[in-house]
């Protein structure tokens, strides 16, 4: 503790410099939570809004056990019945699983290679990977509607180079999904790892060369080791969002199995089923909590470890 | 040091950039098109331009989405650097758990949860939906950024300077402005930066917190998508990818700039 954080912590600003994203953040990111746990024990309803509420905050003592003998399980009990939420979950976590692993396998050689270019270059390639993450996601994903359409550029190639016979139906497909995801996702695998990989020390590797170890050896030896940090900052990073996706498999997949996100958007959207909803958003987070915590513990370390010390 | 760079690093490099440039390239080319199908090249044409700019609804809606996106990045980037500000330097005060999980959350919270848990408090409150609750949403979700940012920028630079300014006399506020601010002035404009194109990106929680009379252009260029590829629809991507590409460059040279002559005047005070 210095003594100019000291200052700031004993005067009166230091309140208001907390107070402002405090409040706000109460407000407008855990407050709406509690609404959704809400909404997600309320009984559907055919009216506007399209649920009946069954808390009542002015009945105090007596509304709250009202409340509690009121509460409707009639959404989680469908959820857990129905057989599509389950698959849908199912599905989300093996298509965020395997296309995460499909990230570590593309993204790893090209952060290694940055990590190799000589000093001056790395800012511009760093900055090459950046720069498709700032245009817009949904750009990114139509750029594949272009390429993989039926009358797309990929089945003009494929069919003109004689690989296929007749144009391949490659969107509507899991294939197309990952592809999407994939891409869209790529420069949050690089950049993480590439921050690890960076600030490794040369001389390690300089040192095992020296004595011997082969480069392969020394990579499986020292380099992996040390870039687990940034592994599993890009894994959470990724692996997170994608289980959540909504616009990709809703734009490039098929009406085979939808993902959560596109189940919770449809129950919403499309059947007006609110409580059904939130069941479904309570039931995502419980499932990504956990990946979340570590994801939260990760950033804390990355940010607040240095500072401290 | 010596670093061996083999064929193996530069085709990795290579081919990794070429999956992230082809397709917009592509995209780009093709909204030049003159022909209206995909696979017919019929030579250059800045046809679907003149369309799309008489095409009033589009223009509305990126006039939506650019006003909201200039409001809720300001806001987020003000919030954001309190938050920064609270996290690095306060130390251990209380409620800093959840405080730093509130702020660590959203980064990475699937939006869809994001935008229905923002709608469902919207409805509980009887807000009228539309400009306002998108930009709420928005501040709501790249603050967080911003925050990130600027805290990586304020756990890196030296401390001691505050301290300087401290020990001078100076007060906590002006030594706040004097020092701190210009110190992580470039991490809030990168920050902003950053907020402003999240927004203009944002498709799933603009759609669960918009209403009548606030269509974001994502939400309109979506509706447009889901009917099938359009060049139009190439052109508003290609402006929309020339705007950034102009302004991420035009920044990290204007930041390299700022840095050489920061770094000659610290060379002329030595000499």
């Amino acid at each position: 503790m210095t003594a100019a954080s000291e200052f700031i912590k004993k005067s009166r600003s230091a309140g208001a410099v907390l107070l402002a994203p405090y409040l706000w953040l109460l407000v407008f990111f855990l407050a709406p939570f509690v609404i959704v746990l809400k909404i997600s024990f309320s009984q559907t309803a055919l009216a506007q809004p399209p649920y009946s509420s069954v808390f009542d905050l002015a009945a105090g003592w007596r509304g709250l056990i009202a409340f509690l003998s009121g509460l409707s399980f009639d959404s989680y009990h469908l959820i857990a019945s129905d057989t599509i939420y389950l698959l849908s979950y199912l599905k989300s976590l093996e298509v965020a699983g395997v296309s995460t692993a499909i990230l570590l396998l593309i993204g790893y050689p090209v952060a290694y290679g940055i990590a190799r270019f000589p000093r001056r270059w790395q800012p511009v390639l760093v900055m090459l990977v950046i720069l498709p993450f700032w245009t817009s996601f949904l750009i990114r994903v139509y750029a594949w509607i272009n390429i993989l359409q039926r009358d797309g550029i990929l089945n003009g190639v494929l069919v003109k180079l004689g690989i296929l016979h007749a144009p391949a139906a490659w969107l509507a497909s899991d294939t197309a999904i990952y592809i999407g995801i994939v891409y869209s996702y790529l420069p949050f695998m690089v950049l993480p790892l590439y921050a690890t990989l960076e600030k490794m020390d040369h001389s390690l590797l300089e040192a095992a060369a020296d004595l011997g170890c082969t480069r392969m050896r020394a990579f499986w030896l020292i380099t992996a080791p040390l870039s687990v940090p940034g592994i599993a900052a890009g894994v959470l990073l990724c692996f997170i969002p994608i289980v959540g996706e909504f616009v990709i498999p809703d734009l490039l997949g098929g009406s085979a199995t939808p993902m959560i996100g596109q189940t919770l958007w449809t129950e919403f959207f499309s059947n007006r089923d609110w409580p059904v909803a939130s069941a479904l958003a309570v039931a995502l987070l419980c499932l990504l909590i956990v990946p979340m915590t570590f994801y939260e513990r990760l950033q804390r370390r990355e940010l607040e470890g240095r500072g401290n010390a | 040091m010596k670093r061996g760079l083999s064929a193996f690093n530069i085709a990795a490099v290579a081919l990794g950039l070429a999956f992230l440039y082809l397709p917009i390239a592509i995209l780009v080319i093709y909204s030049f098109n003159a022909s209206r199908l995909v696979t017919v090249w019929g030579g250059w044409s800045l046809q679907w331009y003149r369309e799309l700019f008489a095409d009033t609804g589009m223009i509305e809606s990126a006039w939506v989405s650019v006003r909201i996106a200039a409001l809720s990045a300001s806001a987020a980037a003000v919030l954001g650097t309190l938050a920064a500000l609270a996290l690095a330097r306060l130390g251990r005060f209380r409620g800093r758990l959840l405080f730093s999980g509130m702020i660590y959350a959203p980064l990475v919270m699937p939006e869809v949860i994001t935008g229905l848990s923002l709608l469902l408090m919207f409805v509980a409150l009887n807000t009228d939906r539309g400009f306002w609750t998108v930009t709420i949403a928005h501040t709501t979700l790249t603050l967080c950024f911003v925050t990130v940012i600027v805290q990586s920028r304020l756990v890196g630079f030296d401390r001691s300077l505050e301290e300087a300014a401290m020990d001078l006399g100076c007060p906590p506020l002006r030594s706040f402005m004097s020092v701190t601010l210009p110190l992580i002035a470039p991490a809030i404009a990168a920050g902003w930066m950053l907020a402003f194109s999240l927004s203009l990106d944002d498709l799933v929680i603009a759609s669960f917190t918009t209403g009548p009379g606030a269509t974001t252009l994502p939400i309109r260029i979506y509706s447009e998508i889901r009917l099938g590829v359009r060049p139009e629809i190439n052109a508003v991507c290609t402006i929309m990818i020339a705007v950034v590409t102009v302004g991420t460059i035009a920044a990290s040279l204007l930041g390299k700039r700022t840095a050489m002559q920061r770094e000659r005047a610290a060379l002329a005070a030595q000499v």
